[in-house]
């Protein structure tokens, strides 16, 4: 067949994906030599649109870089400052001792945000390429109980996301120090009987999504994700990642968040697109559910780990096709660690703790939905943000969307095009990729041949 | 209208922004498969690949115009639809991404990109109705999925939609919220903004910061002054109050400009 020698796919547009993006294939002579994934969103500098103001300030403001995730940029941010606050007469030089209550009341929420964006990601955004719909829309017509369920499911966590946040996208509650006002227990305990609904809701949809046809790619990117030290939660809470941890790699590394500079930086590559996230060694890497669960399956409950076990779900799980199960494994953990944390839940004796920064650089992390999340401030003595870095999760996978199209591509030349460009961009949506989140956007003014 | 009279076609369009705003119609769980009953969902990437050729019965615009081609392209969406509404704080005021007006853009290139010349930017980020009419705007950073089910509603039954422009004082005393400025001194721009969130913020024992923008006839001075002489917020933490989420809507932007200048 003539077109599996010289070839252009492009879809200009990608569809299902949050936020705005290309991608561009170029064959020739049989070889796949370039593969781009365009990022075309305009940039919102949102870094230095933080510089001077009030070192309060980033979790309200970078939230707004995603609507699916704001709670990820919050916590990630409030992560940073934290460590570069003190409680007035606690006697630390830095960092701040949270009530537990408060710390549930930020996994819980946490939680709620993986229900959230997890729910939307596998029945509504990529459940249609394993079915062969153009969306979730057009699959309601013949799956109509699915799409309701998974409405259902979404439904909790948006509720979860407004009692404990305020508002389910972009949460008013949430502070640097705790929040502004905590939930009663009651108001948590009537979502209990919704959350158990959704729990074997979400059981279903890992034995459901486990049978789809995964197409055949095996790729041995180097994972990383964070690691929580075993019991360092507050009551009721398990280990497996979220809002708190080391940061681990497949290739052995082992390093507290501080340290990231020193391992991870960002490229501005002319071609377009968002900064690329490399490892200072020069290797590309990947965040998000294949790493966390390959990285921290041991840290799954039993009867969760039972039931990957059951649907052939293992560690590790090398086919970039395969995390949509392991995000619906995830959202039954999250449903199941939001019930644990609900049970324990005792409301804090304040709903935040007052802190005064001290200047200095501080580092946050926690696991978005769609992998590592990386913040970093410099705060001055008097209070305000001389400097930010924000390392979203999609910008560090960029490199590794890439290397996966190229290898797919290459084994399946002989697809017809439109068929080829579909596979392609189920292979993009394999990482849930979150454009709007990749903060340095760029337009495409320079062409590299 | 033309072919499908009983179904109107709705398209829905990203600029600059979080995506948010969209978010809210697929997070409308109780409401979005009626809503797809009633409307041919026509163009609408984060939900469908499914595109069909316009032009459009309703056009819903999320984000801020801020490059070049987006200024394109804005006016290529308004001449395919018959009724273009905005939703959000970015489309209605610019948004957060706003604050470069205030600032130097070629800084704020340079700060965030290493190559910057590979960057196309406009100076400022605008809103939507600086480039082409818009029959409605709806406020929010996000909006309310109920205003936006609500517009739909209007839209079908041909009736004009119900969206109150008074304040969120009128909120909080309809919510039975304590005023959190009378009773703990907090800061709270609820005096001079739009109503439609039903005063979240407040009802969170935090003041309103501003993300539905301006109300109708709103006098963001005198609240200044009543909060700097009554509790000694100082001019930058006013000028802060009102440099956010909707930083340029005039009335805000006039605001801090104000105490831009008096600001130590």
């Amino acid at each position: 067949m003539s077109h599996t020698h010289d070839r252009r796919i492009s879809v200009e547009a990608l569809a299902r994906l949050e936020g705005e993006g290309a991608m561009h294939v170029q064959v020739t002579d049989g070889r796949v030599e370039h593969v781009e994934l365009n990022i075309y969103e305009p940039p919102r500098y949102f870094e230095a649109l933080l510089r001077g103001r009030h070192f309060l300030e980033p979790p309200d403001i970078t939230a707004r870089i995603c609507g699916i995730c704001p709670v990820a940029y919050q916590l990630s941010a409030i992560n940073a400052i934290e460590s570069l606050c003190v409680e007035p007469g606690s006697g630390r030089e830095r960092g701040v001792q949270m009530p537990d209550g408060i710390r549930q009341l930020r996994r819980l929420l946490y939680c709620a945000e993986w229900i959230e964006s997890h729910v939307l990601h596998v029945f509504m955004l990529h459940a249609p390429d394993f079915l062969g719909y153009q969306g979730s829309i057009e699959m309601a017509a013949d799956h109509r109980e699915l799409v309701e369920t998974a409405l259902r499911m979404r439904k909790i966590g948006n509720q979860l996301l407004e009692v404990i946040g305020g508002r389910a996208i972009h949460p008013i509650n949430v502070r640097v120090g705790g929040f502004h006002r905590a939930p009663r227990r009651e108001q948590l305990e009537a979502l209990v009987e919704e959350l158990t609904w959704a729990r074997d809701a979400a059981i279903d949809a890992v034995r459901l999504v486990a049978g789809f046809t995964f197409p055949h790619l095996e790729q041995a990117h180097t994972h990383v994700a964070l690691r929580p030290e075993a019991g360092s939660g507050p009551p009721g809470a398990s280990d497996y990642p979220i809002e708190r941890g080391r940061v681990i790699s497949s290739s052995g590394l082992d390093i507290p968040v501080e340290d990231w500079p020193e391992h991870f930086h960002e490229e501005h590559l002319p071609h377009s697109t968002a900064l690329h996230g490399r490892m200072r060694d020069g290797g590309t890497y990947l965040v998000g559910p294949l790493a966390r669960f390959n990285l921290n399956a041991d840290r799954l409950p039993s009867d969760i780990a039972a039931l990957a076990d059951e649907v052939g779900c293992t560690p590790p799980v090398t086919n970039p096709y395969r995390s949509i199960v392991v995000r619906a494994i995830e959202t039954v953990y999250a449903i199941d660690e939001a019930l644990r944390l609900i049970a324990a839940y005792v409301p804090p004796p304040v709903s935040a703790v007052e802190v005064v920064p001290v200047a200095g650089i501080g580092h946050g992390a926690t696991e978005a939905p769609r992998g590592i999340l990386y913040h970093r401030y410099e705060i001055t003595a008097d209070g305000h943000i001389a400097d930010g870095v924000i390392v979203p999760p999609t910008s560090q996978n960029q490199p590794a969307i890439e290397a996966d199209l190229l290898e797919f591509v290459q084994a399946n030349l002989d697809l017809g095009d439109e068929p080829l460009q579909w596979a392609c961009e189920q292979a993009i949506r394999n990482y849930d990729p979150c454009i709007s989140c990749s903060t340095h956007f760029l337009d495409l003014t320079v062409e590299r041949r | 209208m033309t072919q499908d009279i009983a179904r109107p076609k709705v398209a829905v369009w990203k600029f600059a922004s979080c995506d948010g705003c969209q978010l809210s119609l697929l997070s409308a769980e109780d409401e979005l498969l009626a809503i797809a009953d009633e409307v041919q969902i026509a163009y609408f990437l984060e939900a469908t690949r499914e595109v069909v050729e316009g032009p459009y019965d309703l056009s819903l615009v999320e984000g801020s115009i801020t490059t070049p081609d987006d200024a394109e392209r804005i006016r290529h969406v308004r001449e395919i639809s018959t009724t273009l509404i905005t939703i959000g704080a970015c489309a209605t005021a610019g948004g957060i991404q706003a604050l470069r007006n205030f600032g130097d853009m070629d800084e704020f290139r340079s700060l965030v990109y290493a190559q910057p010349q590979y960057v196309a930017s406009l100076a400022d980020s605008t809103a939507v109705a600086e480039h082409v009419s818009v029959d409605l705007e709806l406020r929010g950073c996000p909006i309310e999925t109920s205003q936006l089910v609500e517009v739909i509603n209007a839209i079908l039954a041909g009736r004009k939609p119900v969206t109150p422009t008074h304040s969120v004082c009128v909120e909080c005393k309809l919510r039975g919220n304590i005023c959190v400025t009378v009773a703990h001194g907090t800061p709270c721009l609820g005096p001079v903004t739009q109503a439609g969130c039903g005063a979240r913020c407040p009802a969170y024992d935090r003041g309103c910061y501003g993300c539905f923008g301006p109300a109708e006839s709103p006098n963001p001075r005198s609240l200044s002054d009543w909060l700097e002489e009554q509790f000694g917020v100082d001019h930058p933490e006013l000028l802060r109050l009102y440099r956010t989420f909707n930083a340029d809507a005039p009335a805000f932007r006039s605001e801090s400009r104000r105490h831009e200048e008096v600001a130590p």
